[in-house]
């Protein structure tokens, strides 16, 4: 089953690929001045020499070796992995938008921008905030990017002693790394035996040095965080900001905004929540989202829409400059922009009202076998602890994900978040049925029966693949990084 | 029950000390070892700066995590451990002879003040 | 209305809310709390068929405007084999994600690696991570890289002649924190090394530079890596990789880090992202670079296979304390370029360096027999050069005119730099994508205009 590099299939003179040949007028190849030697190249690059069929051979089989939501079910907590449109693919690939330069002259780009303002439009609907910008590529740089207007809000203000930002325990690590870069001390805050940011905790941390509070709502766990109004209360009080990771929007779209919550910033995971697809690790897109008090402090440049059309504004005074290249992913954004076109105002409602609906069903499955630590009642996902069958018979949380994925299943996030002991975080999402997720328990019950008879087989799972568990000890001590 | 070695000093960071002479060891508690598990990669201070008391001066990591070495005593980075560049188990086999780096010109007053092996013992009770 | 996107029954849901042992779905929303929950759908429109969105969607792509393209700066129109499309476009591929659980992820990981192995490759290096968001980007990763490897530095020394937009992206992330940006002045359209000593005083980790530089020249960077060395400071070099085809590569300068954009390897224009970051680094900094990286091991059967490696260096172990916070990447774009480079080889590489080479100097030497124009330096270029225009209004009337003729000129570097002075600078960029036909047209076009 093992795939061999296409390097070593090479052999030389073969071509995938041939271009047309030069066709300037005779002479002026000859002519043309050489690239002075000290600027030229010395060493050739060792590349595959294969035919175009090797090419499509083997990465045809390498794609065989890869789990993706096409293939099943991939209960992956946190990421949010649901289906991804064919319409997205579809509309992604037209060449009226692949064939666009960024640099156009922006009378040629207006259905490109028609894409972005309309979408940020939407966005700022679902979100309750004023307006956004599309630039960041991903979450953690969507945070990143948050925090940086933050950071040049209080800067403007004058409150530079402003340098804490608060992040719970229970926190996507992306959260306090985020602050960190911007340049912010990282204050971590307790949850509560509810699995709650503790109130308690809480308040102590607030002065004016505390530039804001970052949180995910519903938390990590899968709860909401009901408090929240008074949690937004004492942070404004204090003078500091709120900052919402998006992470977890899909469980509530439709049914309640992070505007009305309080937040006055916000990134959203376009590939979790609006369903672009996560392309084994990206490009995703993480747009920022904000109230009227950040707005002025956006990336530039800002779309507008005048008499004559779509314009970019680049003279904003307080903006913090740029975050990406040119204008964001923009074919992520258009995908995005797609799915909520298709849902519509309802239907994006429908989306966390059935994301819901299969956590909530999927707990009270699993919840008979195991324990889900912060209660059985979940928004969009639930974490439970494989730490009674650690004590009972050394099974892990790892253990059982190895032998899910005999099972044909992507196992849930596992380790994550470090409240909870041998956590495994599932996230079904609103697109599977019922037999899905039957079938699944099915699964995870024939893995638990496993575990309580053979706890060795467990070990050395997952049995069925083409490579066992890997030396990961031996990848750190002797890094082999290419060919 | 993490070991504890009687002929050195502690911080509450889990380092320790040993001073022979002019020079000041510098490595990691037993306790901290257990805690990292196995050790698969050290990185070692460059020799000749000084480094004040609590500042980050390196960083021992095993396969899911990372922790930093926070200096115990003030002190220039004399010599480091270079055996830990290809074998950084030595820390797990043992965290009391497998030091990380030593310190000249160090701090005598804050050795002083660190943790005697029974205030650590003590310490570590209450974690 | 039905969502094919959620299979649910009204049996389904009668009988999952059962289980639950909850009478309605909106009691599941409960610790929402009436003070949240919203009364009323947010105000969007209301869902549409597949169809409904396909035409709406054709009537606005209806209001872009293509035309040939001798655009550039960082985004070019290279030929791409029509295996990229295809292969990369395979469900699976696109509906994974990162590859946490490395048994059922072999081929991503192996991918990955491959992609690693060809960054290596291009620019002499010895580590590459799995891709970064933009040329941009990985500046900014590079400067932290930097700042995090030399003690107590606070400065990050740039080119003035890097990309306006990538200086953009750095001074935005020193903005509030204690880092800065320095700039190393240009002279006649490249950086000028001859001040480079005097601006390196202790508070500089390194010096990012680039080539082909914003006006599209090659620069020299004879010494540069030894003059940094000797202060214990580092050099990035950042490159559109197709160039290094020809050109030298960062590693054959002495550089430590290598950054850019594989934009130009496979990726389509696209409205300028999703794009591609790519960053590769001397051994000496292998445990420091950023974002994910694949390494070869074996499993407990001894076979060979891939894994994420060095995760001790990211945001998910480290938190607060990790130099870099990101998590996902660019991995289907690093896919296309692994595929477009798996397509092209060295040889097909090369020629395509070297087509855009020849067809950019046929360009520019035939628009620099006209009036009004002139090429402002003359120094080495590869695909792009800088035009100089004696007068606003004529420059305007060339670029009308040629849009007429459905050829988009060039970039003005106003648009770049909001600078006027630059307003009378059109940087022109040619591929080995454009045909013989194409250039004649723009030179046909050029002369009506600047006769």
């Amino acid at each position: 089953m093992s795939e061999p590099l296409l390097i070593d299939l090479s052999k030389r003179g073969r071509k995938a690929y041939c271009y047309p040949p030069l066709d300037l007028p005779r002479g002026f190849d000859q002519a043309l001045p050489d690239l002075p030697e000290h600027l030229t190249r010395q060493k050739p690059a060792r590349l595959p020499e294969v035919a175009e069929l090797d090419v499509v051979r083997h990465f045809t089989r390498l794609s065989n070796l890869v789990h993706g939501v096409d293939n099943g079910m991939y209960p992956l907590g946190s990421c949010t992995m649901k289906y991804n449109p064919k319409l997205g693919e579809h509309i992604a690939a037209m060449e009226q938008f692949t064939h666009i330069h960024p640099l156009q002259d922006i009378s040629t780009v207006q259905g490109c921008l028609s894409v972005m303002y309309n979408l940020l439009e939407d966005l700022s609907s679902i979100t309750g905030m004023s307006w956004g910008s599309l630039q960041p590529c991903a979450g953690a740089h969507g945070e990143y990017t948050g925090l940086k207007m933050i950071s040049a809000y209080f800067l403007e203000k004058g409150e530079t002693q402003r340098r804490r930002v608060l992040i719970p325990v229970s926190a996507h690590g992306t959260n306090p790394a985020s602050a960190a870069v911007v340049g912010f001390d990282v204050v971590e805050v307790k949850s509560n035996k509810d699995g709650l940011v503790d109130i308690e905790d809480l308040a102590p941390k607030l002065d004016e040095t505390v530039a804001a509070l970052m949180l995910t709502n519903p938390n990590t766990l899968g709860l909401f965080e009901k408090e929240i109004l008074t949690i937004s209360e004492m942070v404004h009080d204090v003078g500091g900001l709120l900052y919402y990771d998006g992470a977890n929007l899909n469980a509530i779209m439709g049914m309640a905004t992070p505007g009305d919550m309080g937040f006055d910033v916000l990134h959203l995971n376009l590939h979790k929540t609006f369903s672009t697809p996560h392309g084994g690790g990206g490009p995703g897109s993480g747009p920022v989202m904000v109230n009227d008090r950040l707005r002025p402090f956006l990336p530039k440049p800002d779309i507008e829409l005048t008499d004559s059309g779509y314009v970019y504004r680049w003279d904003g005074e307080q903006s913090i400059g740029k975050v990406s290249m040119f204008w964001g992913n923009f074919l992520v954004a258009l995908r995005a922009y797609v799915y909520i076109l298709r849902m519509g105002s309802e239907g994006i409602k429908a989306a966390s009202q059935h994301a819901v609906l299969n956590a909530n069903y999927l707990a009270a499955k699993i919840g008979e076998r195991i324990a889900i630590p912060y209660g059985k009642r979940a928004m969009h996902e639930f974490v439970a602890s494989a730490k009674a069958l650690r004590h009972e018979n050394g099974t892990t949380a790892q253990d059982l994900a190895k032998t899910l994925i005999d099972e044909g299943y992507h196992p849930p996030t596992v380790y994550f978040p470090l409240l909870v002991e041998e956590a495994l975080m599932f996230e079904p999402t609103e697109s599977e049925s019922v037999e899905s997720l039957d079938r699944f328990v099915e699964a995870f019950f024939r893995v638990l029966d496993l575990a309580e008879r053979d706890p060795e087989y467990l070990k050395e799972a997952p049995h069925h693949t083409p490579v066992g568990r890997l030396d990961e000890v031996r990848a750190v001590k002797e890094p082999e990084l290419r060919y | 029950m993490s070991t504890i070695n009687e002929h050195v000093r502690y911080s509450q960071d889990h380092e320790w000390v040993r001073i022979e002479g002019k020079k000041a060891y510098v490595g990691i508690s037993d306790h901290a070892q257990a805690e990292l598990g196995e050790i698969v990669y050290v990185e070692l201070p460059p020799v000749g700066e000084r480094y004040e008391q609590g500042e980050e001066i390196s960083t021992v990591e095993s396969v899911k995590a990372a922790s930093a070495i926070i200096n115990p005593i003030a002190g220039v980075v004399s010599e480091v451990n270079e055996q830990l560049d290809g074998s950084p188990e030595l820390i797990n086999e043992d965290c009391y002879t497998a030091h990380l780096y030593v310190l000249s010109d160090f701090d005598q007053g804050q050795y002083d003040g660190l943790l005697d092996p029974q205030a650590y013992a003590t310490f570590l009770a209450t974690l | 209305m039905i969502y094919p996107y959620i299979p649910h029954t009204d049996e389904d849901r009668r009988a999952m809310l059962k289980a639950i042992g909850v009478a309605s779905i909106d009691e599941l929303f409960s610790d929402l709390g009436a003070d949240l929950l919203l009364e009323d759908s947010v105000p969007i429109s209301h869902g549409r068929t597949e169809d409904e969105v396909q035409r709406m969607i054709d009537s606005i792509a209806q209001r872009n405007i293509r035309g040939i393209p001798f655009l550039g700066c960082g985004c070019y129109d290279h030929i791409t084999p029509a295996t990229v499309k295809a292969l990369s476009s395979l469900p699976s591929f696109v509906t994974a994600y990162t590859p946490y659980q490395a048994e059922m992820s072999q081929g991503l990981l192996q991918a990955i690696f491959e992609f690693q192995s060809m960054v290596c490759e291009i620019t002499g290096l010895d580590v590459a991570n799995a891709s970064l968001y933009d040329g941009a980007n990985a500046a900014v990763e590079a400067a932290s890289l930097m700042i995090a490897s030399k003690r107590k530095a606070t400065t990050i020394l740039v080119s003035e002649t890097i990309h306006p937009f990538v200086l953009n992206v750095l001074r935005t992330w020193a903005l509030g924190t204690a880092h800065t940006i320095g700039l190393l002045p240009q002279i006649n359209g490249t950086a000028d090394f001859d001040q480079l000593s005097e601006l390196l005083d202790d508070e500089v980790a390194g010096l990012i530079v680039q080539s082909p530089n914003r006006y599209g020249l090659l620069e020299d960077y004879t010494s540069v890596a030894e003059t940094l060395h000797q202060k214990g400071m580092l050099l990035t070099i950042s490159a559109d990789p197709l160039s290094l085809a020809i050109q030298r590569s960062p590693a054959e300068w002495g550089a430590d880090i290598a950054i850019g954009d594989t934009q130009a390897l496979g990726l389509p224009l696209a409205f300028g992202g999703p794009s591609c970051g790519y960053m590769a680094v001397t051994k000496a900094l292998m445990r420091r670079i950023p974002g994910r990286v694949v390494g070869a091991t074996v499993d407990n059967a001894g076979r060979r296979g891939y894994t994420l490696t060095l995760q001790a260096r990211e945001q998910h172990i480290k938190r607060e304390r990790a130099t870099s916070n990101i998590c996902s990447n660019q991995a289907l774009a690093a896919l296309m370029t692994t595929i477009h480079l798996s397509s092209l080889g060295w040889g097909g590489m090369v020629e395509a360096a070297s087509q855009s080479y020849a067809k950019a100097h046929y360009l520019a030497y035939h628009l620099a027999q006209l009036p009004g124009v002139t090429l402002i330096w003359d120094k080495p270029f590869w695909c792009e050069f800088p035009l100089l225009f004696n007068d606003a209004k004529r420059m305007r009337k060339f670029l009308q005119e040629l849009r007429n003729e459905g050829i988009f000129a060039g970039v003005r570097l106003s648009t770049l730099t909001r600078k006027s002075s630059d307003e009378l600078v059109l940087l022109v960029a040619v591929t080995e994508k454009r045909s013989r036909e194409e250039l004649e047209l723009y030179l046909a076009a050029a002369r009506r205009v600047l006769k």
